[in-house]
């Protein structure tokens, strides 16, 4: 089969609120697709329809060739799930947790135990086993609810936002573990407000905003389509501003953003930097601030959209199921 | 780096629907997860446990005396209404535990599971029962050791207990509605609360309904847990209170209404518990 997951003119209304207004996917088997977008975009939904949580209004789904509502529950014996709503028991321990997904998968006692100390081992929880979940830092949360996801050996795996709130270490540790799964043939859908994220997993990458998919393609082709990087420039007297506006709108082949003193354009090609420093050298500018950056998703955003990502680093984790009215 | 195999997609065989019988076992597992629950937080097992006890005692040697005469028969008529009304209060567990798997996520991820559809809440309603049955035999348990005498046999007890159980499995499904509704578990402790405690105290459980002025009486009359607490009163106490303000002539009436009302309750409640469900999720 060429397409695990596929999806045509999904549409769901939360009220008068459009949480889907049309989505339109597709990920091949044992690849990643990257969902990027900002708080409220659409991507929980999508997921949510994607894992039989919710049905659609309009449009069709089907996982594996098995179609998201009328097949739902052979679609749920395909699918792992890890997200901020779909979460472990806190008052259980590592193992119970796992126990109880093996025993309610159809496990055997002993099997269910054996499954959970070999996932528990596999991610570096073997010391906390035996301790309730809520008293896990975040990043061991993170990696039960992973583990929890795993213990059917499910071939399609949904990640919700899966690093959003952890710290960087925590966040490369789970990069890692997925990038393990995937070099053991797991197909992924990943949904991160992050571009670094979408990066550094995803094969293909589909923006979506409002509830539409705005942009889609390898992370080269989005990259490409709206520059990787932000060149900022920031000269030391305000008497330059016009100079170093031109100078990075000609460089960068861009119309430049101002913001204050600061200076900011997308580029794709980082030989930019030397380039700009010798035009502002020869015009005798002075800088205070010089830098190349990976581009942040405000930015991608304001370059494929005309306007920045609404909330885009509110980072909504207990909110979500509050305003589970919303799209979230 | 190691890759983390998953099997390949399975075949073509997949099930298409659970089978009753594994809708069962994995009511079973849930229920188990709710009772290791309780091992995690002793706090609760207290909650049930200890409450109950503080009232019999409270009630016994505080109020006892001056509504009864002497607290030794006090205890005879009261005990047979606080279990019934402790009942009551267990069946809120089923609420709190629904409402947190809700607002946690917890709920989410079992419904993304290949599990029967009515497990998590069949499951979460067998855990009721064997809290129920623990906090029965424990208020008895207690009765005993202060003086309560059986009145009956051991066959009028059990039918006793099987009626209350059968009445909170019932009283459940307006528990998973407070559960469904209540935004947080501290709401649902609130909402509960606000409302079993007149329900439950405008009753027969601790006065005799004669005392009380007649359009109280009315409603205490009809309410189901004064209904419910006679019917235990007669199948514990038989003939032994004869002659008292609080006596039951015959069991057969109160337990024929206390099973109509169970009947009406679930009649109403639970249609209307699982819309809310569903439109919750």
């Amino acid at each position: 089969m060429d397409h695990a997951i596929w999806a045509e003119g999904l549409v769901k209304h939360f009220g008068e609120t459009k949480a889907l207004d049309g989505v339109d996917l597709s990920v091949r088997t044992g690849t990643v697709l990257g969902l990027l977008g900002p708080n409220g975009a659409g991507k929980t939904t999508t997921v949510r329809v994607l894992a039989t949580l919710l049905r659609p209004d309009a449009g069709r789904a089907s996982v594996n060739g098995y179609d998201v509502v009328a097949d739902a529950h052979r679609v749920r014996q395909l699918i792992g799930l890890t997200g901020q709503y779909a979460s472990v028991d806190e008052t259980l321990t590592g193992t119970e947790n796992l126990l109880l997904i093996g025993r309610l998968l159809g496990l055997s006692r002993p099997a269910a135990r054996e499954r959970a100390r070999e996932l528990l081992a596999q991610f570096e929880l073997t010391d906390a086993a035996s301790r309730a979940a809520k008293t896990y830092s975040g990043g061991m949360r993170r990696r039960l609810d992973l583990a929890a996801s795993l213990v059917g050996r499910p071939p399609l795996l949904y990640l919700d936002e899966p690093t959003t709130g952890l710290d960087p270490r925590a966040r490369a540790e789970l990069w890692e573990l997925i990038r393990r799964l995937v070099a053991g043939g797991t197909t992924v859908l990943l949904t991160t407000q992050y571009l670094d994220e979408a990066d550094e997993l995803a094969d293909e990458i589909m923006v979506i905003d409002q509830g539409r998919v705005i942009a889609a393609g390898t992370p080269e082709d989005l990259k490409a389509k709206t520059g990787s990087q932000t060149l900022a420039v920031r000269p030391a007297d305000r008497a330059h501003l016009p100079i170093v506006t031109s100078v990075v709108g000609e460089l960068a082949c861009a119309i430049p953003d101002v913001k204050g003193q600061l200076v900011t354009a997308q580029v794709t090609d980082p030989a930019v930097l030397p380039a700009v420093v010798r035009r502002l050298d020869d015009a005798g500018v002075v800088v205070s601030e010089l830098a190349l950056r990976t581009s942040s998703l405000n930015e991608v955003f304001l370059s494929l959209t005309g306007r920045p990502a609404e909330e885009a680093d509110q980072s909504g984790s207990a909110a979500t199921r509050q305003t589970e009215g919303s799209p979230a | 780096m190691t890759a983390i195999t998953t099997t390949p997609p399975a075949g073509p065989s997949l099930p298409a629907r659970v089978s009753p019988l594994d809708g069962v076992r994995q009511s079973l597992t849930l229920a188990w997860r709710t009772i290791v629950q309780v091992r995690h937080n002793p706090w609760e097992l207290g909650d049930f446990s200890f409450q109950p006890i503080m009232f019999v005692l409270l009630f016994t040697f505080v109020f006892g005396g001056a509504i009864a005469g002497d607290w030794q028969s006090y205890l005879q008529f009261m005990l047979p209404g606080m279990i019934t009304m402790n009942m009551l209060f267990v069946t809120m567990y089923v609420a709190q535990g629904l409402n947190t798997d809700l607002t946690k996520g917890v709920f989410d991820r079992l419904r993304s599971l290949p599990i029967a559809r009515w497990a998590p809440l069949a499951g979460r309603i067998a855990a009721d029962q064997v809290k129920q049955a623990w906090s029965i035999v424990l208020v008895l348990g207690v009765g005993l050791v202060l003086g309560f005498r059986i009145g009956t046999n051991p066959a009028s007890l059990l039918a006793a207990v099987l009626l209350l159980l059968v009445f909170a499995l019932a009283f459940s499904w307006v528990s998973v509605l407070v559960g469904v509704l209540a935004r947080d578990p501290e709401r649902v402790q609130i909402f509960g609360f606000t409302a079993l405690f007149p329900v439950t105290f405008v009753s027969n459980v601790f006065v005799p309904a004669e005392s009380m002025p007649g359009w109280l009486q009315a409603f205490v009359n009809v309410n189901p847990v004064s209904i419910l607490s006679d019917a235990c009163r007669a199948l514990m106490l038989g003939d032994k209170t004869a002659g008292s303000p609080w006596h039951v002539a015959s069991a057969g009436p109160p337990v024929i209404q206390s099973l109509l009302w169970a009947a009406v309750i679930v009649a109403i409640f639970a249609p209307l518990s699982v819309w809310a469900l569903k439109r919750k999720i």
